[in-house]
């Protein structure tokens, strides 16, 4: 991005001393102190702690007690455990509803608000509000809008003599209703699209208006293709946090950290909800931390994957260059 | 003249999922309203009420006989302006450097920084409550704010960003009186910046104001709690009473002040979205 490769037309004989030969102490010197929280946070709560992760998780700690070292015994004990099996099942299947489902509904309420929509501002407010609501709120409320005999969800249902299902009891049903709590805040991401989708430079459409080109084959070969970096960019985060829901899981089904179930038959078991209940509720930090870095080296396969596909379906402006 | 039919209709469609869906998205705030001013057997009643027939407004008197509200309020408030001041000084202390100091390494410290972006929350929770185990800080407010000291990758980003579209010239004028980098820092990039220092604090004061993992982690007795805790404990109060009400009250008051915060700085909330979620 920084590299601004001007090919030279004319040969000069001195080539220009690249920057640092230039640089002056007093710059070098005020850049790193003021660096210098910054990197230290790196240091204190990122790099040091995710080895420290790394290292806890060959050892047996309860923090009271010196850690014990157990080699990979707690790697092993993962994939005989049938709770931690439970809460990969668990996350895995909301990723797989949850982040295609927000993607492609934020994109398309994106589209329909990128037309030149009259009171932008009120559409924009309405769908952005429920995205600032936090996320205790969010699950009070829905708690009780879901509730299978007096929630306003239902009743509708009812009335039609539809089946009315019991959102947050039947361990079928938990997942989706989670997805769809999650959904109601996705105006963040509407927005962010929103922003992308109308950054795209008209006469790109005038061009091929001139060509002839109809509403389906705009969007396919002009507004997609230049805001893919944005969807790409917005799939990676949506990913990492996805794998990483624990808040309205919590609020919803659990009661105190060590509290043994998380929703009938664990079906609302996400993956940190369970590693923050061997950490925080059995102090079993060697273990949770085996957990940590399992997700850990998963997501960043995952991101590193994705990275690696991008090329095939992503286009950036600087491209070539 | 098809094609002006189909853009009509295709107009009409957009007004119609849109008004119906915003409508759709504003609906829980009013059940939540609503089930605030219910009387409990109101709360269980089907078909559900939608407007409590008295609105029983004394439930917001209520509430505070039997939840610490104004505890609970003054600890989110010091965690979070705390929390903010430290963001605020630390990110832009380190986005100026990134942003118009040349240094050797400069680029390469940026990147690390930015790295941490990608780092998964969970990778790093249990070491860092040791650490604050260690230091005798588990049960204080100190592990929520301290980090908040030490920068943060999105807001570095944010403000490096703006700083950078700051014009060299003032900074070279002042340098030619003589002022030290603190100094121009201080009088020249910090009050042209006025704009992207609201985004970063809206930001914060949201995050802080609605997180509830960290203050989970570290706050277990009651006195401390913010009010995300607190509005989760309710539910689960004993005593022989229906709290639901007294529930909706509360996040009732939770969620005010964040709506009011929106459209009081709209423009702040959707630009830092929007920046935030740009670029990687």
């Amino acid at each position: 991005m920084q590299t601004t490769a001007v090919p030279s037309t004319a040969v000069k004989p001195t080539p220009k001393p690249r920057f640092w030969q230039r640089l002056s102490f007093e710059e070098t010197f005020w850049g790193w102190v003021f660096i210098i929280p910054a990197m230290l946070g790196f240091l204190f709560f990122h790099f040091g702690p995710v080895l420290a992760s790394l290292a806890l998780s060959f050892t047996s700690y309860d923090i009271i007690t010196a850690p014990r070292w157990v080699g990979l015994a707690n790697y092993q004990k993962l994939v005989t455990d049938d709770l931690w099996i439970r809460s990969v099942e668990v996350t895995l299947r909301y990723v797989g509803l949850y982040v295609p489902s927000a993607l492609i509904a934020s994109y398309a309420i994106a589209m329909l608000m990128a037309r030149n929509i009259r009171g932008i501002n009120l559409y924009r407010t309405m769908w952005y509000l429920p995205s600032v609501v936090p996320l205790v709120a969010s699950a009070v409320i829905w708690r009780w809008a879901l509730h299978p005999e007096f929630g306003p969800i239902n009743y509708p249902l009812k009335v039609m003599g539809l089946p009315s299902p019991r959102w947050l009891t039947d361990p079928n049903w938990i997942i989706p209703s989670l997805v769809f709590i999650s959904l109601w805040g996705l105006g963040n991401t509407v927005l962010i699209f929103l922003a992308s989708i109308k950054g795209v430079s008209p006469s790109l459409y005038e061009a091929a208006e001139v060509d002839g080109a109809g509403p389906w084959a705009k969007f396919r070969n002009i507004t997609l293709p230049m805001t893919s970096s944005i969807i790409f960019f917005q799939l990676i985060i949506n990913v990492i946090n996805s794998f990483q829901v624990f808040g309205v899981a919590y609020v919803l089904f659990v009661t105190q950290p060590s509290a043994s179930s998380a929703g009938p038959n664990n079906a609302a078991l996400f993956y940190v909800l369970y590693m923050f209940r061997n950490a925080f509720g059995y102090f079993r930090n060697g273990y949770a931390s085996s957990m940590a870095w399992v997700l850990f080296v998963v997501i960043m396969l995952l991101t590193w994957l994705l990275f690696y596909s991008q090329r095939k379906w992503v286009y950036y402006e600087t491209e070539g260059k | 003249m098809g094609m002006k039919l189909q853009t009509q209709i295709g107009r009409f469609f957009a007004y119609l999922v849109l008004t119906l869906g915003g409508i759709a998205m504003l609906t829980p705030f009013f059940w939540l309203i609503s089930s605030s001013l219910k009387a409990p057997h109101e709360i269980y009643q089907f078909p559900p009420v939608w407007i409590p027939d008295p609105p029983r407004w004394e439930n917001y008197a209520e509430v505070f006989q039997y939840v610490p509200v104004f505890r609970y309020l003054s600890n989110t408030l010091l965690i979070t302006v705390l929390a903010t001041t430290g963001i605020v000084f630390s990110s832009s202390l380190a986005a100026y450097s990134f942003a118009r100091l040349r240094f050797r390494g400069r680029d390469a410290m940026f990147a690390v920084i930015l790295s941490t972006l990608m780092l998964p929350f969970a990778a790093t929770m249990i070491p860092v409550y040791i650490l604050f185990v260690k230091l005798g800080w588990v049960g204080t407010f100190a592990p929520l704010i301290v980090p908040s000291w030490f920068g943060g990758p999105i807001t570095i980003f944010l403000l490096r960003q703006f700083f950078r579209t700051i014009p060299m010239e003032l900074e070279d004028a002042a340098r030619i009186d003589g002022a030290g980098r603190p100094r121009i820092f201080l009088t020249i990039i910090l009050p042209l910046s006025r704009a992207a220092l609201t985004v970063v604090v809206v930001l914060s004061l949201l995050h802080n104001w609605n997180d509830f993992m960290a203050p989970l982690i570290y706050l277990q007795k009651r006195d401390l709690y913010t009010l995300a805790l607190g509005l989760n404990a309710l539910q689960y109060l004993e005593g022989g009473r229906d709290w639901t009400h007294y529930v909706m009250v509360m996040a009732t008051m939770m969620v005010a002040p964040v709506v009011i915060a929106y459209f009081l700085a709209q423009r702040a909330f959707v630009e830092g979205i929007v920046l935030t979620g740009l670029k990687g």
